[in-house]
C-alpha cells in the first residue's frame, strides 16, 4: 500500500514537473504573468510529491517491507536503524530518488528565495529546473522504479553492501548530490540569461550565491568520500584517481572556475559569455559524472547499475541537455557580449589565469577518464590510465594556481600595482619560507626538498590569507574591524587558507608516509618510522549483523604507549561478504593506521601498518573550504542586492 | 604597444600555453597508459619484459602456494592459457581460489608475472569482462576443462545482467 502511494507520488511529481517546465516557457512567449506565476506553485507542489515518494521508500526500509524488490535487495532485519535509513540510497534506484529529491529541494529553495527576482527570470529558472526534473523522473519511472513489488515475498532481505555501512558513507552521497544537483541552478540561470537576453552584473549577483552553495556541498561531499575510502577500503589511501572519483572531481574543478569567473562578471561585467559557458559545462560534467557512475561502463564499487538501457537513457539525456544548451549558447551568446579589456596585472587578470589553469586541469582529468572508455568502445583493447598520469599532469598545473592564490587579496580590480602588491607580500612570503623549513622538522623530525617545496606552497596560501586578516585589524579596534569585514572576504580567506592546509597535508602525506605490509605472529613487534607496533593477537567478537576477528595492536613511541588499536576483519553472513575495518589513531600531526589482511593457520596475520603524517590536514582543508563557502553565501550584500533589484523591477512593472 | 599588438601577444601566449599543456598531457599519457591483458593475450603476443600492465583472470584452484612472510605464488588462468603470478603483500578480502582478480605488475625474464598490486572486486561473483568472454568461448568450443569456472562464469554473467 505504502509503496503504491510512493509510486503514485512519483507520477504526480512528473505531472507537476511538466507544468513547472511548460507554463513559464509558454508564459514567457505570450507575456502572460499568470502563466509565469504558475511555475512557483508547481515547483512547490512537485517538491511535496517527491518528498512523499521519498518518505514512502524510507518507511519501507525502516519497516523491512520485503515485498518491495529494491528493499529486499538492500535491507535486512538485523541492519541497525541508521543504516536502514541510509540504505535508501545504497543502490541505483534509491540513489536516483535521492537525486530527484535533492533537485526538488534546490527547486524549492529557488522558488522561496527568488521571489524578489524579476518575475520572468525567476519563472524561467524554475522552468529549466522542471525540464531537468522531467528527465530524471522519466528515467526513474521507465528504467529504474524503486517501488516495484517482488513476488514471492522473500523472508529475509539481501542486506546492505557492508562497504556502505559506515557513517562517512551515510553522509557522502547526500552531500555529493547537493553539490552535483546544485550546479543545475547555475545552469538554469545561464539558460534563463540566454533566453531572456538579460546577462549583466545583476545576473551574476543572483547566480553567485547558488553556485557557491553547490560548490561548498560538492567540496564537503568529496572530502567525506575521501575520508570514507581511507577508513573503509582498507588501503589507507585518500585519493586513488579512480574514474568514479574523477567523475566528482571534474565538476568540482569546473565549478571552482565558475565561482571565480562569476566574481569577475559581477564586479567588472566582463567574461560574460565564458561564465555562461562554464555554467553549462559544469552541469554537463555533473551529468557526465552521473552517467559514468550509473551506467556501469566503469567497474567499481560505485557502479551498481549494469543495465545497458539505463546507461543509454542517461547518455541520451546528457546529449539532449548539453546539445540544446550549447546550441542555445552558440545562437544567443554572441549578441549579448560587450567588449572590455582585461589587464593581466589586475584582479580580473588573475582570475582569468585561475580559470585557464582550472579548465586545463578539468580537461586533463576528462582525457584520462574518458580515453580508456573510448578505446574500449572502439574495441581497440582495454587500457587504464593510472595515478602516475594524473599526478604528472596535475602537479605542474596546480602549482601556479596556488602561487596565484597568494595575490588574490592584494591585487586590485582594473589596474593592479605589481610593485606595491609584491611589497605587501614580503612578510607572508618570509613566514611561508619559515614554515616550510620548520614544520616538517617539528612534525616528523626531518625534511626533504620536495616536501619543503610542497609545504612552501601551502604555507604561502595560508600566510597570505592570514596576512589579509592582520592587515584589516592593524591599528584598529579588533571587534569593530572584524565585524566591518564583509563575509565574502572572510569566505574567500577561509577557502584559500583551506587550500593551503590541503597542500601542506598532501606534501607531508606524500613525502613522509611510511607503509609496511607484513606477516606477524601474536607477540611480534615491528618498528615503522620510529613507532613500535606490537601485535597481540586476535579474538572473536560479535556485532549486530556481523561476526569479526578483532586484532589488538599496541603502539608505542620512545618506550611510551600511545595507542591501542583494534582493527577488525568482519564477516557479514547476510551478504556473504568479508570486510576490513581499519583502526586509526590520529592527531593533526600524524595518523597511525592498522588494518588486518588475512589470517594463517599458525595464528599469524598479515597486517598493514602505516604511519601517515599530515593526512588530517587534507580533510581539514576541505572542511575549511566548505566553511569559506558558507561564509560567502551569508554575505549581507546578496540579500540587500536582491531587494534593490526587485524594487527596481517592480517600479519598471508599475511604470 | 598598441591595442592590436597587445591582443596578438595575448593570443600568442594563449596558443603557447595550450600547446605546452597538451604536450605535457600527451607525454604523461603515453608514459602511463596501462594495457589490460588476459593470460591468452600474453601467450599470443610478445610483451616486453618489465612493461607495466594489468593482468586479469581467475585464480586457478589448487595452485595457491604460500612462501615465507607474505609471498605467494599462484596460476592465473582464463581457461585457455595460464600464467604464473608472484606477489608479496597483503591480499584483498575477496582473494581466494576460483576468484576473478586483476593484478598490476610486469613480466620478468623467466616468464613469471610479478604483481605489485592485486585487486579483487567487492562483488564476490566479479569476473573481469574479458575473462568472462574467454570462459564463454571455451564452453562454446565444447571444452570440459573449464567446468570449474563455468558456474562462476554463469553467475558473473547473470549478476552482471541482474545487478540491482
Amino acid at each position: 500500500m505504502i509503496s503504491e502511494l510512493g509510486h503514485f507520488a512519483l507520477m504526480l511529481a512528473l505531472g507537476l514537473a511538466l507544468v513547472q517546465a511548460g507554463a513559464p516557457l509558454i508564459g514567457y512567449r505570450r507575456r502572460q504573468p499568470r502563466w509565469l506565476a504558475t511555475a512557483v506553485s508547481a515547483a512547490q507542489a512537485q517538491f511535496l510529491a517527491v518528498v512523499v515518494a521519498y518518505a514512502c521508500l524510507t518507511y519501507a526500509f525502516v519497516t523491512c517491507d520485503f515485498s518491495v524488490a529494491y528493499v529486499a535487495a538492500n535491507d535486512h532485519t538485523q541492519l541497525p536503524l541508521a543504516y536502514r535509513i541510509s540504505a535508501v540510497w545504497g543502490a541505483h534506484e534509491g540513489s536516483l530518488l535521492l537525486w530527484v529529491t535533492v533537485l526538488a529541494i534546490w527547486t524549492l529553495a529557488v522558488s522561496l528565495f527568488n521571489r524578489r527576482l524579476p518575475r520572468e527570470i525567476g519563472a524561467l529558472v524554475l522552468g529549466v529546473l522542471g525540464l531537468i526534473s522531467i528527465g530524471f523522473l522519466l528515467f526513474m519511472l521507465l528504467t529504474s522504479d524503486p517501488f516495484v513489488r517482488a513476488y514471492p515475498v522473500p523472508a529475509e532481505g539481501h542486506g546492505l553492501n557492508p562497504v556502505l555501512q559506515d557513517p562517512g558513507l551515510a553522509m557522502h552521497p547526500p552531500m555529493l548530490y547537493m553539490g552535483y544537483v546544485g550546479f543545475s541552478v547555475a545552469f538554469a540561470f545561464a539558460i534563463a540569461a540566454l533566453i531572456s537576453g538579460r546577462l549583466d552584473t545583476a545576473w551574476a549577483r543572483w547566480t553567485r550565491p547558488w553556485t557557491t552553495a553547490a560548490w561548498m556541498f560538492l567540496t564537503l561531499g568529496i572530502t567525506l568520500g575521501s575520508w570514507w575510502a581511507y577508513n573503509e577500503l582498507g588501503w589507507g589511501g585518500w585519493w586513488f584517481w579512480d574514474p568514479v572519483e574523477n567523475a566528482s572531481f571534474m565538476p568540482w574543478l569546473a565549478g571552482t572556475a565558475l565561482v571565480h569567473s562569476l566574481a569577475v562578471t559581477e564586479k567588472r561585467g566582463l567574461l560574460k559569455s565564458w561564465t555562461v559557458l562554464l555554467a553549462i559545462l559544469t552541469f554537463s560534467l555533473s551529468l557526465l559524472g552521473t552517467f559514468l557512475v550509473r551506467s556501469g561502463v566503469l567497474v567499481s564499487v560505485h557502479a551498481f547499475a549494469e543495465d545497458p538501457s539505463r546507461g543509454l537513457f542517461v547518455l541520451c539525456f546528457l546529449g539532449v541537455v548539453v546539445g540544446t544548451a550549447l546550441l542555445l549558447f552558440a545562437w544567443r551568446a554572441p549578441k549579448l557580449v560587450t567588449e572590455g579589456e582585461v589587464r593581466l596585472v589586475s584582479r580580473e587578470g588573475l582570475l582569468l589565469l585561475n580559470n585557464a589553469f582550472l579548465a586545463a586541469c578539468a580537461g586533463a582529468v576528462l582525457l584520462g577518464t574518458l580515453y580508456p572508455l573510448v578505446i574500449d568502445a572502439l574495441q581497440l583493447g582495454k587500457i587504464s590510465v593510472g595515478p602516475p598520469y594524473f599526478n604528472a599532469v596535475f602537479a605542474p598545473l596546480f602549482v601556479p594556481l596556488i602561487v596565484l592564490v597568494g595575490f588574490a587579496a592584494v591585487l586590485g580590480w582594473k589596474r593592479g600595482r605589481l610593485r606595491e602588491s609584491l611589497r605587501r607580500l614580503r612578510w607572508p612570503a618570509a613566514v611561508a619560507v619559515l614554515i616550510a623549513a620548520l614544520l616538517p622538522l617539528a612534525l616528523v623530525h626531518r625534511n626533504t626538498l620536495a616536501v619543503a617545496a610542497g609545504c612552501l606552497l601551502g604555507a604561502w596560501a595560508l600566510a597570505t590569507a592570514l596576512a589579509e586578516i592582520v592587515r584589516r585589524l592593524r591599528g584598529r579596534e579588533w571587534l569593530p574591524a572584524l565585524a566591518a569585514t564583509s563575509r565574502s572576504i572572510w569566505g574567500m580567506t577561509a577557502a584559500h587558507a583551506g587550500l593551503g592546509l590541503w597542500a601542506i597535508g598532501v606534501a607531508l602525506a606524500l613525502g613522509f608516509s611510511a607503509e609496511r605490509d607484513l606477516r606477524l605472529a601474536p607477540g611480534a613487534m615491528v618498528n615503522v618510522a620510529g613507532y613500535q607496533f606490537a601485535f597481540q593477537g586476535t579474538e572473536q567478537v560479535q556485532g549486530p549483523n556481523y561476526s569479526a576477528q578483532r586484532g589488538s595492536v599496541l603502539v608505542s613511541y620512545n618506550g611510551e604507549t600511545i595507542a591501542q588499536l583494534h582493527p577488525e576483519k568482519r564477516n557479514y553472513p547476510a551478504a556473504g561478504q568479508v570486510m576490513t575495518e581499519s583502526a586509526v589513531s590520529w592527531n593533526l600531526a600524524r595518523d597511525l593506521y592498522v588494518s588486518l589482511g588475512s589470517g594463517y593457520d599458525d595464528g599469524s596475520w598479515s597486517l598493514r601498518l602505516y604511519v601517515k603524517p599530515g593526512v588530517r590536514l587534507i580533510w581539514l582543508g576541505g572542511v575549511l573550504m566548505f566553511c569559506g563557502g558558507l561564509l560567502a553565501i551569508s554575505d549581507r550584500r546578496y540579500r540587500l542586492a536582491m531587494r534593490a533589484t526587485a524594487a527596481v523591477a517592480d517600479e519598471a512593472v508599475a511604470a | 604597444m598598441t591595442r592590436r599588438q597587445r591582443r596578438t601577444a595575448a593570443v600568442v601566449v594563449l596558443v603557447a600555453g595550450v600547446a605546452a599543456a597538451t604536450a605535457l598531457a600527451v607525454t604523461a599519457f603515453r608514459k602511463n597508459m596501462m594495457y589490460f591483458y588476459t593470460p591468452s593475450d600474453l601467450a599470443a603476443r610478445d610483451v616486453p619484459v618489465s612493461a607495466v600492465m594489468d593482468l586479469g583472470g581467475l585464480v586457478e584452484p589448487g595452485t595457491l602456494k604460500h612462501g615465507t612472510g607474505l609471498a605467494i605464488r599462484f596460476m592465473m588462468t582464463d581457461c585457455h592459457h595460464q600464467m604464473p603470478v608472484a606477489y608479496d603483500g597483503v591480499l584483498p578480502d575477496l582473494f581466494r581460489e576460483g576468484q576473478g582478480v586483476v593484478a598490476t605488475g610486469h613480466l620478468n625474464a623467466d616468464g613469471t608475472f610479478v604483481a605489485s598490486r592485486i585487486l579483487a572486486k567487492h562483488d564476490s561473483s566479479y569476473m573481469p569482462p574479458n575473462v568472462a568472454r574467454q570462459v564463454k568461448a571455451a564452453e562454446l568450443q565444447g571444452r570440459k576443462d573449464c567446468a570449474a569456472f563455468k558456474t562462476l562464469g554463469d553467475k558473473a554473467m547473470t549478476a552482471a545482467r541482474d545487478a540491482p
